[in-house]
């Protein structure tokens, strides 16, 4: 269990964090959203035990980080941005560092870091200076640090920053196989990282917390949601009646690809309409799909508005 | 993956502590700056005491010459190897890892001056040529001799607790350097006239007085005699935990902002 109640952190005049009250149960994994500047990271910081909160309260696992911040920090993986570690050691050097500090020692510590080894596929690089390592590499070192005491609680800042495409899913995969029991919050700039990894979204700006919910919960708030795209070579009498449909409140066509997107009024459901307008109408449609909604689009408008709102 | 699969249970016992200790000596073992500290400390100690301390052509049995070098040689050579300690966690990033594994901020603090002040040790202990030198040409005082080495160890020591102080200042190696050379040659010359003129110039006899009795090097120097004085000993002690105490104080204000 990850909590903040009312967490705030200034610097001078400027509310790097303000008011953030969040909760992440075993089980849930919450990925953090928000442009730079948002305060994912002091946020991070603040559960971490690195930064002094200097308002509210933040715990983990039930203990204080401020009152009971060796406890908080036994039960909590971090990786901090940036995935820093000390370069002049090998990854060996490293690891067996990080497990001493953690008090795994022994058989089971030993059998540990294995797992943590072959997790992530760390292998071919165990004898190699850090610094001589790929960006690939030295995150999944710092990851392998993060989770190698077994944490109920992990905070990742941005897991997957500088990984290729395949690396990318295997952390994912390591993340959902995590997350059954464990209280997860990762911080990420890649959307597709929510659906593939998180199961709750918690949306930042301006150190407030603008928008919280499921993957779904956000993309229902989309226009995006429940609309209907398609797309056809000559549409342009469709489109017109489409207009006019009762449920309909727009339509669209992309100016790069053509492709027409009917938006509903809000509540309605338009799909079997549509379909049976274009079919009416004898409409050649290569392609045609019902939108879930477009988390770019929630983020955008969410982090604009709240832009507007600091500016007036 | 021989690395992990033959250490034995041993290597990985530990605690925090231990843990932050053994990797700042493995440190020391495969960074070029603790090897070039090693060397030029046992070069110059060795050629200080026979061309400028004229050893040989004194024509005593005793280590003098030997020691009366080592708080110059310690004022440069401390700082440039203590500049590292938290200036780079900080450029690198890596003091984040560090403070948020389960460790308070003074074991970290201590962790690195022992690892620190063990590596020095062990460098001031292989000048022991030196001493087995004496010991054959003539019949020096012992006692005398390993007083003398507990000075320069205990010295060594509060150079070094200055130096990581200052070293969590700043992100800067060079800065941290430069600020604690500056602070040490404060230190070591308090009783000094260098010192002690401008500060009587202006009329600040209080200071001046308590700061030459702050003198690292009257402090040394009174070790060294073969005099073992309670004082002495604690002002060394003491220098070396308030500089520690600083250091962690620092540490942890630094979470504040």
């Amino acid at each position: 269990m990850i909590e903040t109640e009312h967490l705030g952190k200034r610097y001078g005049k400027f509310d790097a964090v303000a008011d953030l009250t969040l909760k992440v149960a075993p089980g849930q994994v919450l990925a953090l959203l928000g442009p730079n500047g948002a305060g994912k990271t002091t946020t991070m910081r603040m559960l971490a035990g690195f930064l002094m909160p200097d308002a509210g309260c933040a715990r983990v696992c039930g203990h204080d980080v401020v009152a009971e911040p060796l406890q908080a920090r036994r039960s909590l993986g971090y990786l901090p941005e940036g995935a820093p570690s000390y370069g002049e050691l090998s990854v060996a050097e490293f690891l067996a560092f990080a497990a001493r500090v953690r008090g795994l020692t022994g058989i089971p510590g030993r059998r540990r870091l294995d797992d943590m080894i072959e997790r992530l596929q760390l292998q071919p690089v165990l004898g190699q200076t850090i610094e001589t390592l790929s960006k690939g590499y030295r995150r999944r070192v710092c990851l392998a640090q993060a989770l190698l005491h077994d944490p109920r609680a992990l905070i990742l800042d941005e897991p997957t920053d500088g990984l290729d495409p395949n690396q990318q899913r295997e952390v994912h995969a390591l993340i959902r196989g995590m997350a059954r029991d464990r209280a997860i919050i990762v911080s990420t700039h890649t959307l597709g990282e929510v659906r593939a990894a998180c199961n709750r979204v918690a949306i930042l700006a301006g150190g407030r917390l603008r928008v919280e919910g499921t993957p779904a919960e956000l993309e229902r708030m989309s226009r995006y949601h429940h609309a209907v795209s398609f797309r056809a070579p000559a549409s342009a009498l469709a489109r017109e009646l489409l207009g006019r449909l009762p449920e309909v409140a727009a339509v669209e066509v992309d100016p790069v690809d053509g492709r027409v997107t009917v938006f509903p009024r809000a509540g309605q459901e338009i799909f079997h309409a549509v379909v049976k307008l274009l079919e009416e109408q004898r409409v050649r449609v290569d392609e045609l799909q019902l939108e879930r909604g477009r988390l770019e689009e929630v983020f955008r408008r969410v982090t604009d508005a709240a832009d507007l709102a600091r500016a007036a | 993956m021989p690395g992990m699969t033959a250490g034995t249970p041993m290597e990985l016992h530990g605690s925090p502590f231990g843990g932050v200790f053994l990797r700042e000596l493995r440190g020391y073992l495969i960074t070029p700056v603790a090897w070039l500290f090693s060397v030029i400390f046992l070069l110059a100690a060795g050629a200080f005491t026979f061309y400028l301390g004229a050893f040989f052509e004194r024509g005593q049995a005793d280590l003098d010459p030997f020691f009366r070098f080592h708080p110059w040689l310690y004022l440069v050579l401390v700082p440039a190897l203590a500049m590292r300690l938290w200036a780079e966690e900080r450029r690198s990033g890596t003091l984040e890892l560090l403070m948020t594994l389960p460790i308070r901020a003074w074991q970290a603090v201590l962790a690195k001056f022992l690892a620190a002040w063990l590596y020095i040790g062990c460098a001031l202990a292989l000048t022991f040529p030196m001493w087995l030198t004496v010991d054959y040409l003539g019949h020096p005082d012992n006692g005398v001799i390993l007083a003398g080495y507990l000075g320069s160890f205990l010295m060594a020591g509060a150079f070094l607790a200055i130096s990581e102080c200052l070293s969590v200042l700043t992100r800067s190696q060079v800065i941290a350097f430069i600020l604690a050379l500056a602070v040490c040659f404060l230190f070591l010359l308090a009783g000094d006239p260098l010192v002690q003129q401008p500060l009587l110039a202006l009329g600040s006899v209080r200071v001046a007085d308590a700061l030459s009795d702050l003198s690292l090097l009257a402090h040394f120097q009174a070790i060294a005699r073969g005099v073992l004085d309670l004082g002495d000993l604690a002002y060394f002690v003491l220098t070396i935990a308030f500089w520690l105490a600083v250091n962690t104080l620092i540490l942890a204000a630094r979470r504040g902002g």
